[in-house]
């Protein structure tokens, strides 16, 4: 079976400090992490390789210090990766991500399965998945927490929705999503970190994927932000005062008082 | 498309570097140098006082609209049943109407979908109905191919869609397909009158941030968003509007994948997303028995049971309790968190509750900053007290 895994690369943390002067981000001293949603994504690659057999590519679309995520993925199992990186493709939203992505799937001969992270922590949109889906023709399936069974061509799958759990059945090629439910991803072996060493990670620009420059990056992208702006908490919170009796006898007055109770 | 610096004009003032809002300019040399990340915000260039800093955007011809008008609503249904986050959606919907002087319609997939004139009463001017036993469940392939080939025919300038599980699975399929912008779980929603366009407003990085999203030359602008965030309108049944029935071309799509089962969760008596009071519990209580105290409370108030995500990680609840950023956004008349500190994302979900009530033994934890009424004590204390209270009264 053969897999493909779509990583990205993100800030380490969404605690982002506010420089009160300037009301902007404070952005050093974070490090880049391998986006944590997309962790499951791989690490169920790396399991259904285990059991049928075939290779895991990871692929990323970023700067080129992403590389440095690629190689962990080695480390915790993949095959092969690839990084499309070009200062041609900077500044994409979802729609020219996938289109991208796309556009260097198409090259991996023989594929069976697409996996994404449900998100990532930093854009938290989740729609790069389902939009690469589209633009490979691809069935897609969000929200995957278990992988049944999977035949030649044919992959039986549980999700995860609101009201609870879907069993669904879909052919191959397919395009999913994982959620955390999925499994646990294992630390790298030490093989794997000295196989990631000596890994040699391809770099595939928009001049080696041919690809339609007015598709990728910003001119690609339908969407741009305009503005960006620190949520205002505008609750003061007001603590109760006096022992636990009396603030539960308050607290039960006030409730009473505006009627929600 | 692009930015660049007049580095003739550059005076390495570095102010530049202190409003980016993505900290991606760096002074080199004395000359401000953009680095890879940037959006094209513009705060850069407001802030340089000796136009330096140049943004040229590819000037699409200022007609956008290019013969698409009117306001569509996705109304999703489940069981035959309209979900509440369509009525939240009419609500808004009919406002960015209004401010157009565009019409309102909602599209809707389904089987004897009950009370379909109910969309008329909350604000559509009309519904386009494609009444099908195919689309009794959920079919995302079906949904797709239809609501592109709608949108394709009748040409709407927006479409809103609720960020549910369905809306953030299959809305990006028909963006890809029509090749237009699309902006998830929206909170914020605007016309900028003067341009026509549509201002998306999002939070990003877990909610630390909110951005303001457009979608400039193409068409239809769309989003999703969070269910409980605008609140629905009183319906008017005395409202007219028109009912068309669109026809379902079944041999023209079918559908790839089959849902062989599904199973409902039954541990949520009361659905979080519908609920006026909640109560949730998060890592203070320990251990998974502890839930029974919540649960206790959550009967006396006739409450639905909400949990963050770190007991749902640890197992003690189904994921379908969790509320949050990657759970349910929630809007009761009152929430009341227990042993929650308020991580960010937790806050996310329930920042449009009306009452939150937080009990913490922590005195610092950032539940209390937006808490209307806090209790610094220990919870196994304090819920027992208030269950007490309740039933004596």
């Amino acid at each position: 079976m053969n897999i493909v895994v779509c990583l990205k690369q993100v800030p380490g943390t969404t605690q982002v400090k506010i420089n009160p002067q300037t009301n902007t981000l404070i952005r050093q001293d974070i490090k880049n992490i391998v986006n944590p949603f997309d962790t499951y994504a791989l690490e169920e690659g790396v399991r259904l390789k285990e059991r049928y057999g075939g290779k895991v590519t990871a692929i990323s679309m970023g700067p080129p210090q992403a590389e440095g995520m690629l190689r962990e993925a080695i480390a915790a199992g993949a095959d092969q990766t690839i990084l499309l990186s070009d200062r041609a493709f900077a500044g994409a939203d979802t729609l020219a991500t996938a289109y991208t992505l796309a556009q260097a799937i198409k090259k991996i001969e023989g594929y069976d399965l697409v996996i994404c992270g449900r998100q990532t922590i930093d854009g938290d949109t989740g729609q790069v998945g389902p939009e690469l889906a589209e633009e490979l023709g691809l069935p897609f399936i969000a929200y995957v927490n278990k992988i049944e069974e999977t035949t030649t061509g044919q992959m039986r799958i549980q999700r995860m929705i609101e009201e609870g759990h879907e069993l669904i059945e879909t052919p191959l090629p397919a395009v999913i999503s994982v959620v955390k439910e999925i499994n646990v991803p294992r630390l790298p072996s030490l093989r794997g970190i000295i196989k990631a060493k000596d890994a040699i990670i391809p770099v595939w620009t928009a001049h080696n994927l041919g690809v339609d420059p007015s598709m990728v990056g910003l001119d690609g992208s339908a969407t741009r932000v305009v503005k960006i702006f620190f949520p205002e908490r505008v609750r003061h919170g007001e603590k109760l005062q006096g022992d636990l009796e009396d603030q539960v006898a308050s607290l039960i007055e006030k409730l009473r008082k505006s009627r929600v109770i | 498309m692009g930015i660049k610096v007049d580095l003739d004009k550059c005076t390495g003032c570095s102010i530049c570097v202190s409003v980016c809002p993505f900290a991606i300019i760096e002074m080199i040399d004395d000359k401000a140098q953009i680095q890879e990340g940037c959006t094209l915000c513009g705060a850069c260039q407001e802030a340089c006082s000796y136009e330096a800093i140049l943004i040229e955007v590819t000037t699409e011809t200022p007609t956008p609209n290019n013969g698409h008008h009117g306001i569509w609503v996705f109304a999703e249904q489940r069981d035959g049943r309209l979900k509440n986050v369509d009525y939240e959606l009419l609500a808004k919907g009919r406002e960015l109407a209004d401010t157009l002087k565009t019409d309102l319609s909602a599209v809707c997939f389904g089987h004897n979908v009950s009370e379909i004139d109910q969309l008329v009463a909350y604000g559509a001017d009309k519904v386009y109905l494609i009444n099908n036993p195919a689309l009794v469940a959920n079919q995302e392939d079906l949904y797709t191919s239809e609501l592109t080939r709608l949108i394709q025919e009748y040409r709407p300038e927006i479409l809103l869609a609720g960020a549910t599980s369905l809306g953030r699975s299959f809305i990006p399929r028909v963006a890809a397909v029509l090749r237009t912008g699309l902006t998830a779980d929206c909170t914020g929603l605007d016309i900028d009158t003067e341009k026509r366009l549509l201002l998306q407003t999002r939070p990003t990085f877990g909610g630390n941030i909110m951005a303001t999203i457009i979608c400039q030359t193409r068409r239809p602008q769309m989003a999703t968003v969070r269910p409980r965030v605008f609140k629905k309108n009183t319906p008017n049944n005395n409202r007219q509007g028109q009912i068309i029935k669109v026809d379902f071309k079944k041999e023209a799509v079918t559908s790839r994948t089959k849902l062989l089962s599904f199973i409902e969760d039954i541990t949520e008596k009361v659905k979080l997303e519908d609920a006026d009071i909640i109560v949730s519990g998060g890592r203070g209580l320990g251990k998974p028995e502890n839930f029974k105290l919540i649960e206790e409370l959550g009967g006396v108030l006739g409450a639905a049971i909400g949990s963050s995500r770190p007991p749902v990680d640890e197992g003690w609840v189904a994921y379908s309790h969790q509320v949050g950023q990657t759970g349910k956004t929630v809007g009761p008349k009152l929430y009341v968190a227990c042993g929650i500190s308020g991580a960010v994302q937790h806050l996310a979900g329930i920042s449009t509750s009306e009452i939150i009530i937080a009990i913490n033994k922590d005195p610092d934890a950032p539940i209390f900053e937006i808490a209307t009424y806090g209790i610094v004590g220990d919870l196994f204390q304090v819920v027992p007290m208030i269950i007490k209270k309740l039933k004596s009264e």
